[in-house]
């Protein structure tokens, strides 16, 4: 009976296994958890500067953003852009004497994503400005940099060895807020899984492999993001 | 006073207030600072120095008054709070680009390099071609004795060697004055000697300078010109000679012997 428990078979890469669906899978996995972390970034930087630098309105609008998003469950958050977005985007559309528009999967998980990321990394970043010692900035200013010059040569360098553990959290938790997109159908890694365990029965075999490729997924991450942090904190004495 | 000269005024503040809320720190200050002036202020905690220096470039706003960097005054208009704020942004940073500041704890850029530091605002504000920008760089850092630390990061060097190389760093811009905000006082007392020497080699090739410090036989030694700051207001101000050797406010002869 052993032998027969677990059908290696079914994870080969080519039909009938299923070992190739997975992987193109855990592809769109990447590449949205990718997409919808870039998107994050910008909209943290732009929140986090909103937030620190901009005016009344401005950080207002930054409030209502970062509360918003993060008050409300992500899977509502994805049901609402996706559906709610969706039917705005085909009612703006039509409007304006376009056909509908069938929106991508893919740039909808990004969006999606995206969004949450960057009510989060406005924060991470917000915090890690505030991190930063008064006197690197009162430097630039005194040497003639204009605020700008200031964000991008020295504000936001000397910032980062403070995000970036906030920042390697966010990407572990959006590589794993991808599954969410299962719900609305697009063939992540989760969405495939359950195809796969659906059709053969083999349900252990397919979520562990699945768990698997997660947890690979999070090594790798683990090692390039260790990389990243030595190389932002090169200009850091090693703690005595 | 100093003497009537020909040399063209390097920095010149008239009548500058400045009030934090109901506090007014500075209380109608005046001064002048000829090419070549090397000019020591010197006073007790809370006299208003630091304020004083930190207003001649704008990194704080004075309530009223002016200045005026080599005859170019810096234009100011009401902030709408009783204060004043510079009304041409560019105009203040085209001043301050030339003005190089030291400051009490270095303020080194921590994620760069020494030279990185050193060639920071000479490339990226005075658009000075890279190569030049190293070449010259690598020269400041060979006088102030750092060539060796030029790929260093500033965390990994002492105190006194950080403060050389924002000496350096401010040397870098070709100032037409250095401003230097009490260079030696976060410094533990074996490393100040190296600080002081840098700046007194300065001093002797008649760089424009203004100098908040708290050591008097340097201020004593190098300066041209010694101000008192007491309660906001200049004190007492002249030679060195006549202010140490011949102190005549009570104020001035009370602080001299309490800091000898």
């Amino acid at each position: 009976m052993t032998a027969d428990v677990i059908n290696w078979g079914l994870l080969a890469l080519e039909p009938p296994g299923w070992g190739g669906v997975l992987l193109a899978g855990l592809f769109n996995s990447i590449k949205i958890a990718i997409g919808g972390y870039s998107l994050g970034l910008v909209l943290g930087t732009g929140g986090a500067c909103g937030k620190l630098y901009g005016g009344p309105v401005v950080k207002d609008l930054m409030e209502i953003y970062t509360t918003l998003v993060r008050a409300v469950p992500e899977l509502v958050l994805i049901l609402l852009l996706y559906y709610a977005g969706t039917d705005v985007l085909n009612r703006a559309a039509a409007a304006l004497g376009y056909g509908t528009v069938n929106i991508s999967g893919l740039a909808a998980g990004i969006f999606v994503i995206g969004v949450v990321q960057g009510a989060y990394a406005t924060e991470v970043l917000r915090g890690a400005i505030l991190a930063v010692p008064a006197g690197q900035i009162e430097a630039a200013r005194a040497y003639g940099m204009s605020p700008l010059l200031t964000l991008r040569r020295v504000t936001l360098p000397a910032m980062l060895p403070h995000a970036i553990p906030g920042l390697s959290n966010l990407w572990l938790i959006s590589t794993k807020d991808t599954a969410l997109l299962a719900v609305v159908g697009f063939s992540e890694l989760t969405l495939v899984t359950r195809q796969a365990a659906g059709a053969t029965k083999a349900y252990m075999l397919f979520f562990c492999a699945a768990g698997a490729l997660y947890l690979l997924l999070t090594l790798v991450s683990n090692l390039i993001i260790r990389f990243i942090e030595a190389r932002a904190r090169r200009g850091w004495a090693a703690p005595s | 006073m100093p003497a009537m000269t020909e040399r063209a005024e390097a920095i010149a503040v008239r009548d500058l207030r400045k009030r934090f809320g109901a506090l007014e720190v500075l209380k109608g200050i005046s001064l002048t600072a000829h090419e070549g002036d090397v000019i020591a202020i010197i006073g007790g905690s809370g006299s208003g120095k630091s304020t004083f220096l930190r207003c001649i470039n704008m990194l704080e706003t004075p309530s009223s008054g002016s200045v005026a960097i080599r005859g170019e005054a810096i234009a100011l208009k009401g902030d709408g709070h009783g204060g004043l704020a510079p009304s041409n942004r560019r105009q203040v940073q085209r001043l301050r680009a030339r003005l190089g500041m030291v400051f009490q704890s270095f303020n080194l850029w921590q994620h760069m390099t020494i030279l990185q530091n050193v060639i920071e605002a000479p490339v990226h504000v005075l658009g000075v071609p890279r190569a030049e920008a190293m070449e010259r760089g690598e020269a400041l850092l060979r006088r102030v004795g750092l060539f060796e630390k030029r790929d260093v990061y500033p965390s990994f060097l002492s105190g006194g060697q950080q403060q050389r190389a924002a000496i350096a760093r401010a040397l870098a811009v070709q100032p037409h004055a250095m401003l230097f905000d009490e260079p030696t006082s976060a410094l533990d007392p074996e490393l100040v000697g190296e600080v002081l020497g840098v700046i007194g080699d300065l001093a002797k090739e008649k760089r424009t300078m203004i100098l908040v410090t708290h050591e008097m036989k340097f201020a004593r030694n190098v300066a041209s010109h010694i101000v008192f700051l007491a309660q906001g207001v200049i004190e007492e101000q002249g030679p060195p000679e006549q202010i140490f050797g011949d102190p005549r406010s009570e104020r001035l002869k009370k602080f001299i012997s309490s800091v000898h």
